[in-house]
């Protein structure tokens, strides 16, 4: 017999009430033996949960009862509603806990029974982990988004359009003596179909990072040695992470300071000058790691002079130390002093358009990297598909791209991803 | 007739054929069980061999040693190369074959097989130990005939049931009876059954049919054979004939709907939806103007034609006159009608890869009783059941054919891990490897696995032998490295792009052709020429085959993580009642096995691995 397992999945108490949540075949035994009898399904319904060890009373709950399978978990299921106590919690659970069949939950366990029995695919378990991690209100939004199923159900319309153009490439291959199967009408057909697929699936490409939603956008602050650089990071972090000095070459690793402005999540990197001689093997190695930073950056803000800029849509120009420096008149660069505050507005307000272009639209998701790896390669499939007129290799790069499909919404996949997956979550939800 | 053996065979089909002859070759004593001799190796439906994916079934059996595309060359009046236009992957061998020739040419085989005896008696129920497993066969003279392994090859024969439009008899073919008491018997043994059917079209009297009003289609040309065992094309060859339905056709049919058992509700199983009724074409596809029809000549001494596309179930009146609106057979003469049969079969979950059922030890089956159509894919499953019984009785390792190296392994692997809802055919589209499981290549791919298990003779051996010689030759010469300066000096006008490529790699170029990489690998030109086809045509899919064999190796690696067989997958925490009850039916043997049963979720097979592992523990 499966065992059933049950976890408290509200926030840690103290709290006004708190919910615990039991699920598999014991669910409902479960219930019973606290409450007396078990309530009419789906309804909330008040008891008085008894101790049936010796019938104390523990507390005056609300409970819900859902039978399987159409639950959250594809299990029976039971919530008891409670007192948020300590000591009503800890007096339920080891009530429950001493019932035959019922243990307590494992880390992330209740989700990964859902997924088990298909009641998720793993987009939306990837949104509802990020649900619970979000920390801004735009990571709420977009994980929500994902929770909610829209990238999901976009996957589950290219799953039957590649199942229908798959059957189409089958049939040609399988079938070609029936009159009712013309080759050449069918190679057309799949050419054009294929074509909008792959420009949909293209454009899905363009969606924003997950991860730069959760760990920040990546500013690299870059330039010459003495350009002001750990300075002006000081000023928009607004505390002194980074040691300031006249001294060329202060900075010589990469500092990375995370902060939020304007309820965005940056990361901001501080890098050691660049210049291209020096005898020190230790600034040597920063000016390396400095130019690996800006490889990676979202946006660069560059404090060296316009001409030595790098050539980039990510580069915002600063013409800094603007009270101590006269700048030349037709520098297009934004005029900052960090220590008067001067430009520093403008400056912000930049950054800040950057990374809504990068970050996800109010009705918008962001993919995570494997998502992104997916739809790459499922349009790289695409692709392969327009390129070829061998029917055999259309039908190969159509089983493949379903393959993919299939990685995507965790269908297919290998155990390793989805024990990382689980043993990031908390318990209970 | 003795009374022990190490194998029998109960029917004498294409699967108990190849059954009683495979167990044969590896050195068991077999009994064919027959009622009736002359039935042994009868084609009982169309007069055809092969086809798409079903060529490559017959090439897998012949490199296997096997019996069916011998026969088929022997009896063959009619070749043609399925798909030839497109990649040797989906190229489908198909030959029509002379009925009689095709019996006769299967008898002369088994009789020249030692160590096996046609033995003509009817079966009327198993013999059991107490514990469970059989131990022979009961004879309905009151015999009992003993082995130690018994293959059920009884096609549609199991509480079978004829339809005739209105008429009703009891019997597996026309003419003959229905082993119904051993259906009983399977029955209660609580083996998990289902009830299927099947159809055929009226025969036709090829004299009353006006073949000159009718477009012909020829044989092909090129010589290929079924087997390269077989010595060419011996037969004369025969053009068979197209004509279509049309719209008097579809009115008479559907002015007798309430006529044909097929929607009056007296059949209850479920037909082939790629073989369907003409009733069921006219029905669902009702839009259509007409529906080809394949006349095609049963034999070279024989009248008989075989109207491919009509199968049915109306009754007789409603058959000729459906018959003679087409055009070319307006006083065409029915000499049999047409008949749908129903039958029960075995839900194929219950056996394991080795065809032995896990509820009966020692009692294997092949063939409809395990929910297939078609000669080739009984041929198929009788050879291993065939040889895997061999292999029970003298105390050797089974037979197992995987997906990634055959058709034979696939489709064994779906029907014990799927099921079936209608009767399994086999299409190329089954076989995710398809890129690698040609019919062109059946020999490489199963050569060595057939001689491991003592399933080749040694005449075939010594073909397997000169090929493998000669292919050493060939890959070597294709292993020699050319730049694209040197190719372009040798006169290929490819992109001068600098690299330096094997023989092999250029071989895939379109600006390579064969004359000159005959010239620059001599050994492809001086060898057999379907060899060097066959590895021509591995150079020009080379970069998918390689992906697909990332893909195998990982399905090797699932597959060495066993699933012990008493395992209890109700005992996994947190999985679903249905998703319990699909990893109980098929009995998944491996990790890799379960992951292909439908519905069958990641999370699922991790829980599975966890499980697994810690019991091993």
């Amino acid at each position: 017999m499966a065992d059933s397992i049950f976890a408290l999945s509200s926030g840690a108490p103290p709290a006004a009430i708190a919910i615990i949540r039991i699920s598999g075949p014991a669910a409902g035994a479960a219930l019973g033996a606290l409450a007396g009898d078990l309530p009419p399904p789906r309804r909330a319904s008040v008891r008085l949960l008894i101790d049936p060890r010796n019938g104390e009373p523990l507390d005056r709950a609300l409970l819900l009862w859902f039978p399987g399978p159409d639950t959250a978990t594809g299990e029976d299921l039971a919530e008891l509603h409670c007192h948020g106590g300590r000591a009503v919690i800890a007096a339920l659970e080891s009530a429950l806990g001493r019932i035959s069949g019922l243990r307590r939950a494992e880390a992330g366990e209740f989700t990964r029974r859902a997924f088990a029995n298909g009641r998720m695919d793993l987009n939306i378990v990837e949104g509802l982990s990020d649900l619970l991690t979000a920390e801004t209100e735009q990571q709420r939004r977009s994980a929500m988004m994902m929770a909610e199923g829209h990238f999901s159900q976009r996957i589950e319309q290219w799953r039957r359009e590649l199942l229908k153009l798959a059957a189409m490439a089958e049939a040609a291959l399988d079938f070609s003596d029936e009159d009712d199967v013309p080759d050449a009408d069918i190679e057309m057909q799949i050419g054009g179909a294929v074509s909008a697929l792959a420009a949909e699936v293209g454009r899905q490409l363009e969606a924003p990072s997950a991860e730069r939603l959760r760990d920040g956008i990546r500013v690299v602050l870059a330039g010459p040695p003495n350009a002001g650089k750990s300075t002006l990071l000081n000023a928009l972090v607004g505390r002194d992470a980074a040691i300031v000095s006249d001294i060329a070459g202060t900075t010589r690793d990469r500092i990375e300071v995370p902060a939020a402005l304007g309820g965005t999540a940056f990361l901001f990197t501080d890098t050691a000058g660049l210049r291209d001689q020096t005898d020190d093997a230790i600034e040597a190695i920063g000016i390396d790691r400095a130019r690996a930073a800006l490889d990676g950056a979202d946006v660069i803000i560059w404090l060296g002079a316009p001409e030595e800029a790098p050539d980039d849509h990510r580069t915002i120009l600063v013409a800094a130390q603007c009270d101590r420096i006269d700048h030349e008149e037709f520098h297009p660069g934004i005029r900052v002093a960090a220590p008067t505050g001067q430009g520093m507005d403008v400056l912000v307000q930049t950054i800040q358009d950057r990374a809504n272009a990068i970050l996800p639209g109010p009705s918008d998701y962001a993919l995570h990297d494997r998502q992104r790896r997916g739809v790459a390669g499922l349009h790289e499939h695409l692709i392969g598909v327009n390129r070829e007129r061998d029917m055999l290799i259309i039908a190969e790069e159509l089983r493949l791209a379903r393959k993919v499909i299939d990685v995507l919404t965790g269908r297919a996949g290998t155990e390793d991803m989805l024990d990382q997956l689980f043993s990031g979550f908390c318990i209970g939800k | 007739m003795r009374t022990s053996y190490d194998v029998i065979v109960v029917g004498g089909g294409h699967a108990g054929c190849e059954a009683a002859a495979a167990a044969a070759r590896k050195g068991a004593k077999v009994a064919l069980l027959t009622f009736d001799r002359a039935t042994v190796g009868a084609m009982s439906c169309n007069p055809a061999v092969g086809g798409l994916g079903k060529g490559h079934l017959v090439r897998e059996v012949d490199a296997l040693d096997g019996l069916i595309a011998r026969a088929a060359d022997a009896a063959a009046i009619h070749y043609r190369m399925l798909n030839s236009s497109k990649g040797a992957a989906v190229q489908g061998p198909r030959v029509q074959a002379d009925r009689n020739r095709y019996r006769a040419a299967i008898v002369e085989m088994l009789m020249a097989q030692p160590g096996l005896s046609i033995v003509e008696r009817e079966a009327v129920g198993l013999a059991m130990y107490d514990g469970g497993g059989v131990r022979g066969v009961h004879l309905a003279n009151g015999e009992t005939i003993e082995a130690a392994a018994t293959v059920l090859a009884t096609g549609t024969f199991l509480g079978a049931r004829l339809f005739c439009g209105e008429d009703v008899a009891i019997g597996g073919r026309t003419g003959e009876r229905a082993a119904t008491a051993l259906g009983i018997q399977l029955r209660d043994m609580g083996l998990p059954m289902a009830r299927l059917k099947t159809g055929t079209p009226p025969r036709i009297d090829g004299r009353t049919i006006d073949w000159a009003r009718l477009e012909s289609q020829p044989s092909d040309t090129i010589g290929w054979t079924m087997s390269p065992m077989s010595s060419g094309r011996t037969l004369p060859q025969l053009a068979c004939a197209i004509t279509r339905t049309n719209q008097a056709t579809h009115d008479i049919i559907r002015a007798s709907l309430d006529r044909s058992p097929l929607f009056s509700g007296a059949i209850e199983g479920r037909g082939p939806r790629y073989c369907p009724s003409i009733e069921d074409k006219v029905m669902r596809f009702g839009d259509r103007d007409g529906h080809q029809i394949f006349l095609e000549p049963e034999g070279l001494d024989d009248h008989l034609v075989y109207p491919n596309g009509i199968s049915t179930s109306l009754p007789q009146d409603v058959q000729r006159a459906m018959v003679r609106s087409l055009p070319g057979l307006e006083s065409a003469d029915i000499v049999v009608a047409g008949y749908a049969v129903e039958y029960d079969h075995i839900d194929p979950r219950a056996l394991d890869m080795s065809l032995e059922l896990r509820a009966a030890p020692g009692l294997f089956c092949a063939g409809q009783i395990n929910g297939t159509t078609g000669y080739e894919e009984a041929a198929a499953q009788g050879l291993i059941a065939g040889a895997n019984a061999a292999a029970r009785a003298l105390g050797e390792e089974p037979m197992i054919l995987d997906r990634a190296c055959s058709y034979i392994g696939v489709m064994v692997d779906d029907l014990v891990l799927q099921g079936v809802t209608e009767p399994y055919r086999m299409l190329t589209a089954r076989a995710e490897y398809r890129l690698h499981l040609r019919a062109d290549n059946a020999e490489t791919r199963l050569g060595a696995i057939g001689a491991a298990h003592g399933l080749i003779g040694a005449a075939r051996q010594a073909r397997q032998d000169m090929r493998a010689a000669h292919r050493q030759r060939v890959v070597t010469d294709l292993a020699r490295r050319k730049t694209a300066t040197e190719m372009a000096r040798a006169g290929a006008d490819v992109r001068q792009d600098g690299a330096r490529r094997s023989l092999f790699e250029w071989a895939r170029f379109p600006e390579v052709d064969r004359a000159l990489l005959f010239e620059l690998a001599p050994a492809l030109r001086d060898g057999p020429a379907d060899l060097s086809a066959e590895i021509l045509e591995d150079a020009h899919y080379a970069p998918y085959l390689d992906r697909q064999q990332a893909e195998i190796a990982e399905l090797r690696r699932n597959e060495r993580v066993v699933i012990p067989s008493t395992f209890d997958f109700a005992t996994i925490g947190g999985l679903s009642t249905e998703m319990i009850e699909r990893l109980n039916s098929a009995r998944p043997e491996t990790l890799a096995a379960a992951e292909r049963i439908r519905g069958i979720t990641p999370a699922a097979l991790a829980a599975v691995l966890v499980h697994v592992r810690r019991r091993a523990a």
